[in-house]
């Protein structure tokens, strides 16, 4: 799980273009990382066993986050503390030697944290890892440690077939992620959340630095009603030169 | 001299516009440094037939893989093949379209590289020898440039933004050994809604329509229009609209649906918020109609009408069929 800038934030780049200008930026949990968790938290739910334990990295901060997830119906929470990165591979070989040795069957992922927009991460620990991987998941059918997925293309959907332990990164559609309960608040403030330092890999790509976009160049209204009909195809025809 | 290498996506037997543009870029950056461009094509039995396109659209070698089991996509077999190419080769570029496939399939080869992969690239360039590309992040409002290493820079780039190929010399075809390259994953089946229709994201004109439609029933205004601007044209939706179940999610535009850059966009009767506009911002042209002048699409559409979408799209769909007609 990865803690993001919130999808309506306003983004300011530093003066600089070192990165992102932290002031007024409220942070919450990757939304398509809610869909993982309410999956993780639904099948223990209807198993009536087992656990399910958030890791997330980044600063220190993101414990926050990982509060909000414990508070959705998490059993534990594993902060693996760094300044971050944008690199997807150093992260994902970080988050693979965490989960590589413990006990697992599923291994979620949201498909795409909505800051770097990489969509890497999870297919990264799944080759570091070894394990079968679907991404973009809208379904997932899981019996007797065999699993079926379908998967969001374009036009529609792919069936795939693996079986566990395995990898999986979820799209919207797969679930309702629940809000987490008063209780359920109450209830994470005493479940375990264990914090370590880690040091990343130096990345095989550089960051140089970030900019705004350029401002969209001046339109204009071509006019009102049925009457600005012709002037906007005359315009796109001509003008644009895309009809 | 170092070369590059591009994935090309066979599609009911031919290539994708999108994959014509990674090879176009490979081609881009193979010349640079005075290498070759290769294609990489993987599919069933008569897949080197599309692949033959492949080398007279500026591949110099198209390595085509053959198998059964390909009938589908098998991401696992497509990383490890593109891998041990790589391995052995001599690439300084691999790229990808960033399609369903090319999402997937890149971050699997980065990782068997050890090499890191730039996500959604559109704009790519040499540097004192280093490839540096730029990147959208935080839905597009901000844009990295980026260095990689020297190795293979593995990259996705963004459709309609590079341009695809064009028709050159025939290159050679050669034949890819996928012997002992198993999956762990098996795709078994694609379930395709109506594919006379294009997706929204590899169409080059979208017609997106939005709460201002009013209603699921009046979505054949927009089907005429789309049918009027031609067969690359698709639909497109607010998210307003598919939560309201008026339209299926595949067609939404926007921070939690798809990312487009279309030649043109048609955003009619949405009112422009900023999660909307993550996704179709980069388009090259946009015309919003709206009967508020004042709604914020107005402020990123190069050209605007302000009106009743009632009125408005019949009288459009009309004009531009003329249009394209005479043109
Ligand atoms: C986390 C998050 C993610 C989101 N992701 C997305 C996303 O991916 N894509 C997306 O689109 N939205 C997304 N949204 C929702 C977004 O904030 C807006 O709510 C949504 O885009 C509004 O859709 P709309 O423009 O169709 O509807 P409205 O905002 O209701 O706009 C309707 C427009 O139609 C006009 N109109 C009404 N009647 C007529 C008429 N007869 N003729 C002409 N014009 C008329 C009105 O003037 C108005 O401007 C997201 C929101 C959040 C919080
Ligand atoms: N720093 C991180 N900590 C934990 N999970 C992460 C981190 N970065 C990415 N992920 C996971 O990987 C998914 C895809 O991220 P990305 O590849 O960066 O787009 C996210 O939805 C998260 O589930």
């Amino acid at each position: 799980m990865k803690r993001v800038p919130d999808s309506a934030t306003r983004v300011r780049v530093t003066p600089d273009g070192a990165g992102l200008d932290p002031a007024g930026v409220k942070y919450v949990v990757n939304p398509y990382d809610e869909f993982a968790l309410e999956d993780a938290i639904r099948r223990k739910e209807e198993a009536g066993e087992g656990k399910v334990t958030v890791i997330a990295l980044g600063p220190p901060e993101t414990a926050e986050s990982i509060r909000q997830a414990l508070a959705m119906g998490a059993d534990e929470g594993i902060l693996l503390a760094c300044a971050g990165s944008h690199d997807a591979l150093s992260v994902a070989r970080a988050l693979a030697d965490e989960i590589r040795g413990r006990e697992v069957d599923l291994v979620l992922f949201g498909k795409q944290a909505i800051d770097d927009d990489n969509m890497q991460v999870p297919q990264m620990v799944a080759e570091f890892l070894g394990l079968p991987c679907a991404t973009v998941v809208v379904g997932l059918e899981i019996e007797g440690g065999k699993a079926t997925a379908r998967r969001e293309v374009e036009g529609g959907h792919e069936v795939v077939e693996f079986s566990l332990p395995a990898v999986v990164s979820t799209q919207k559609g797969l679930n309702e992620p629940r809000y987490p309960s008063l209780k359920g608040i109450m209830a994470a403030k005493r479940k375990p959340l264990e914090e370590r330092e880690v040091t990343l890999d130096a990345p095989t790509i550089e960051f140089l630095r970030l900019d705004e976009p350029p401002a969209p160049a001046e339109g204009r209204i071509v006019g009102e009603g049925v009457d600005a009909v012709p002037e906007l195809v005359r315009a796109l025809r001509d003008e644009a030169g895309v009809l | 001299m170092p070369g590059a290498l591009a994935y090309a996506e066979i599609r009911e037997g031919s290539v994708s516009r999108a994959s014509r543009e990674a090879v176009g870029l490979a081609r881009r950056i193979a010349a640079d440094a005075g290498g070759e461009t290769h294609a990489v094509a993987l599919g069933p039995p008569g897949t080197e037939a599309a692949a033959a396109q492949l080398a007279g659209f500026g591949a110099d070698r198209t390595w085509v893989g053959e198998s059964e089991s390909l009938e589908l996509c098998q991401p696992d077999i497509a990383a490890a093949a593109i891998a041990r190419l790589v391995e052995a080769g001599d690439y300084d570029a691999v790229i990808f379209a960033a399609t369903a496939q090319g999402r997937d399939i890149a971050p699997r080869v980065g990782a068997r590289l050890g090499r890191s992969v730039a996500s959604e690239v559109i704009e790519c360039r040499r540097e004192d020898g280093a490839i540096v590309v730029r990147r959208p992040m935080y839905a597009g409002k901000a844009i990295a440039t980026l260095r990689f290493t020297p190795g293979p820079a593995v990259m996705t780039i963004r459709a309609n933004v590079f341009a695809p190929a064009e028709e050159s010399a025939a290159g050679q075809v050669s034949s890819l050994d996928l012997e002992s390259l198993d999956g762990r994953v098996r795709t078994t089946a694609l379930e395709q809604g109506d594919r006379d229709r294009l997706d929204v994201s590899e169409a080059t004109t979208i017609v997106s329509g939005g709460r201002g439609m009013q209603g699921p029933e009046h979505w054949p205004l927009l089907e005429g229009l789309v049918e009027a601007l031609g067969d690359e044209a698709a639909l497109g939706a607010s998210r307003a609209v598919v939560d309201a179940g008026w339209r299926p999610h595949g067609e939404q535009v926007g921070q939690t649906g798809k990312t487009v850059s279309p030649n043109l966009y048609f955003a009619v009767g949405i009112s422009g918020a900023i999660q909307h506009l993550a996704g179709m911002r980069t388009a090259k042209v946009i015309v919003a109609i709206n009967r508020d002048a004042d709604a914020p699409i107005f402020g990123v559409a190069d050209y605007g009408l302000v009106g009743d979408v009632f009125e408005v799209l019949p009288a459009l769909t009309e004009a531009v069929r003329e249009a394209r007609q005479g043109s």
